[in-house]
């Protein structure tokens, strides 16, 4: 499934204008932890979290997830969003929870038979 | 391309051949976290250009991540050396730090000395020496208290050792 689609069904707020959001989204993870989803994050996965230091962006270009998405209206500090454009990642805000974004995406992905 | 140059093709992916052994070195500074991960990003970007295999690229990547995240976290400074051989990359982390008393604990998933503001941020869980085992084929640790830590990381090429994950 495009990234593209879930962020307009997810009403996401891209934050990254350079980051394309044509990628495709193999399945999502959450987590606050970063060696968690370092660990456990699957490849092209969206990973939700309210995390918004710098270092998420190396975390999502080490597992290569299709997009981060920051939780609760949490803005991204200003070298994350500029390293963010750097590496090429999609920084997406919500206002929602992670509980609900994780709810919705889990519905959308399995609608199209995507699991994990 | 220079004009007239005949187009350039490129050669379908295929296995590194790696023919001789190359090395190299990032210093690393101990609490700089706006700078961490550039290290491992650079040894990600020279095996990718190498033409290293993806899932060994990643396991090194994120192997490498922990041990420099583990450098700016705990120590003042450190070094992370690579080696790469024809039969394996070798990554070698070593700093001067506070040491690990009990070397067991700290490899225990879950398990972690790391102050408050470095937990608030999402690090410190514990999972850092763990996740550096699991996408290793050999770990290696040695820590003297009031030293230092060093950290050895081998990843087999060719048949990609599978056993240890």
């Amino acid at each position: 499934m495009k990234l593209k689609e879930i962020v307009e069904i997810l009403s996401l707020k891209p934050l990254v204008p350079s980051a394309g959001l044509e990628r495709e989204v193999s399945g999502g993870y959450v987590g606050d932890l970063l060696s968690d989803v370092m660990a456990n994050a699957g490849e092209g996965n969206i990973w939700i979290t309210l995390q918004t230091h710098v270092n998420i962006v190396a975390v999502a270009v080490f597992k290569n997830l299709s997009a981060i998405v920051t939780v609760n209206g949490r803005m991204p500090d200003a070298d994350t969003m500029e390293k963010a454009a750097e590496e090429n990642i999609p920084i997406l805000l919500t206002g929602k929870s992670a509980f609900e974004t994780a709810g919705k995406l889990y519905q959308i992905l399995n609608a199209k038979g995507i699991q994990g | 391309m220079r004009a007239g140059a005949p187009p350039r093709r490129y050669a379908p992916a295929m296995k590194a051949k790696i023919d001789r052994t190359y090395e190299g070195s990032f210093h690393i500074v101990g609490g700089d976290f706006s700078r961490a991960g550039e290290a491992s990003t650079e040894l990600k970007t020279i095996l990718l250009r190498m033409g290293m295999d993806e899932e060994i690229v990643r396991r090194v990547a994120i192997a490498t991540f922990e041990a420099e995240m583990n450098i700016m976290i705990y120590a003042t400074a450190g070094i992370l050396r690579y080696t790469i051989t024809p039969e394996e990359i070798r990554v070698v982390a070593e700093d001067m730090g506070p040491g690990i008393e009990d070397i067991e604990l700290a490899m225990q998933e879950g398990y972690s000395t790391a102050p408050d503001w470095v937990r608030e941020m999402g690090w410190g869980a514990g999972m850092g020496l763990p996740n550096m085992k699991k996408n290793s084929d050999v770990f290696r640790i040695e820590s003297v208290v009031g030293e230092g830590t060093t950290v050895e990381m081998t990843i087999r090429l060719g048949d990609c050792g599978e056993e240890n994950r």
